[in-house]
């Protein structure tokens, strides 16, 4: 197990890509806290792991409010006893250009996505540099590092956390901490079908688009949450402030 | 043993005799699969096959010039041979001339984009075809930190790598429909045989450049394991929406702008 005695904190995890990291670290071995808004779903997650033998809680937090993520943080601490990785990993998106984009619409999606992930790491690394090791990763996106039609905001947003996480890499590489980011592609998740439908695209329509890359098919919530695993474990333990793209080669062109 | 996560997989790694490519034939043969050892270096590649054969692993090696076509395809054909497949090959060969434009002769030049660019070609159009036969595959190519961002008096090694990172996204477009997936990584100053001579064509002291070298957020050079585990990533099933990329793995060190 690749993740044993370790402690793993994982933002919106309550459905996705975050579910399945949550589900992936805890048979790796990790105690798991997941966070996010939705407190049915977040509870049903941290019952099936536990149902599988592993050890998970689930803490309602909002990553856009300081005091909730020091909450988040500081509940992890009490019960699991410390803090070996944060994923942060809540992220929403509107489908619009920047005429329809209301400002409501911009400040969630970066909110969320971006001031979320500061939040979460100003909460978490004090005791990650009190103890000299931990490992940060920052769900990206593909359209962090190219950009995308009618997704100005999320953009920004991802944009934004890539070189949040090279900042912070910078900052606390001497103080035993990593930080990378992961760019996945398009992935089957909740969060695809919602932009079909807030495009007016039909279903199918809309998947032909996301499986148009070298490998001809959109990704998988596991398939991102082994590229996690692999920033979260020490096999990647020379790896900092880098931008792990898992895309099927969408970007490659 | 099925919980390995190279159970079953065959791989050829080039290069395979120091450094880097030592740590992944070891690392990968300890993960279950058999290895391919292709390296100019006689000795030295046999005792690396010899390590693995020894530990209970399997291996074997091919003495190859990865410049020389008939050589690359004499090194693909024996592994077929040998072990009935190739799901896994990884370019690694790769030399450096620390010099700049002006310094470097028209023949260092040459040797260096032969060993590091044109192998890679000579090796690919051997191997593809046997990956598409198996319906799948994953090629890993060694880049560099300087195939992103370039360095001083390293030009054709720069150059070079560049041209790595840009073929291997390339290739990744050609054969992404054939399931083969082609990624590179970018590994920052490792602590390998290679790396000390730069500091002799710099003609500067070795701990100093090594010194130098370490200047970087994780304050160290990486170890050539920890490449390896990179290249175990890329070549595992873990990493199978992954393709086109390029894996920076540098401790950080191309993180900011200086």
């Amino acid at each position: 197990m690749r993740l044993e005695h370790k402690v793993a904190l994982i933002t919106g995890g309550t459905s996705g890509i975050g579910e399945a990291t949550a589900v992936l670290f805890a048979k790796e071995g990790a105690k798991v806290t997941i966070t996010g808004r939705n407190e049915n779903r977040g509870h049903a997650v941290a019952e099936r792991i536990t149902n599988d033998g592993g050890k998970a809680i689930f803490i309602r937090s909002d990553v856009r409010r300081a005091e909730e993520c020091r909450r988040a943080v500081d509940e992890t601490l009490r019960v699991f006893s410390r803090l070996d990785i944060l994923f942060n990993n809540a992220g929403v998106f509107h489908p619009h250009t920047i005429l329809d984009c209301t400002e409501e619409e911009w400040d969630l999606q970066m909110d969320i996505n971006l001031k979320g992930t500061f939040l979460m790491s100003k909460a978490a690394l004090p005791h990650m540099i009190e103890r000299r090791r931990g490992v940060i990763i920052n769900n990206s996106s593909g359209w962090g590092i190219a950009g995308g039609d009618a997704a100005v905001a999320y953009c920004a947003s991802k944009g934004g956390v890539v070189l949040l996480t090279k900042a912070m890499a910078i900052d606390h590489g001497p103080q035993g901490i990593r930080v990378n980011a992961l760019c996945p592609g398009d992935v089957d998740t909740p969060m695809l079908p919602e932009d079909a439908r807030l495009r007016g695209l039909k279903w199918q329509d809309y998947l032909a688009g996301c499986t148009n890359r070298p490998l001809g098919r959109i990704g998988t919530t596991d398939e991102i949450a082994k590229a996690a695993l692999f920033l979260a474990s020490d096999d990647s333990s020379f790896m900092t402030g880098a931008a792990l793209v898992v895309d099927g080669g969408g970007l490659a062109d | 043993m099925p919980g390995k996560q190279l159970h079953g997989k065959v791989a050829l790694i080039t290069g395979g005799a120091g450094g880097v490519g030592r740590a992944t034939a070891l690392l990968f043969a300890s993960e279950g699969a058999a290895v391919a050892i292709v390296d100019l270096n006689l000795k030295a590649g046999q005792q690396v096959a010899r390590e693995i054969s020894r530990a209970g692993g399997r291996a074997i090696f091919e003495r190859a010039d990865v410049t020389r076509p008939a050589d690359c395809r004499r090194a693909v054909e024996r592994t077929v041979r040998e072990f009935g497949n190739i799901h896994i090959l990884f370019n690694n060969a790769g030399i450096i001339r620390r010099a700049s434009v002006v310094e470097i002769s028209e023949l260092d030049w040459d040797a260096v984009m032969a060993v590091n660019v044109k192998s890679i070609f000579l090796m690919c159009r051997e191997v593809i075809p046997i990956m598409v036969r198996a319906e799948g595959g994953s090629i890993i190519n060694t880049a560099s930190g300087w195939g992103l961002a370039a360095g001083p008096r390293a030009v054709a090694y720069c150059a070079s790598k560049g041209a790595v990172v840009l073929m291997t996204k390339a290739m990744a477009i050609d054969h992404g429909r054939q399931n083969i997936r082609v990624n590179c990584i970018c590994p920052g100053d490792t602590d390998t045989a290679m790396l000390r001579s730069e500091a002799r064509q710099l003609g500067e002291a070795e701990d100093r450049f090594l010194a130098d070298s370490a200047r970087r957020p994780l304050g160290r050079v990486g170890q050539p394991e920890e490449i390896a585990h990179a290249a175990l990533y890329l070549a595992s099933d873990a990493a199978s929406f992954v393709t086109g990329a390029a894996l920076v793995v540098d401790g950080g060190g191309l993180a900011g702008s200086g």
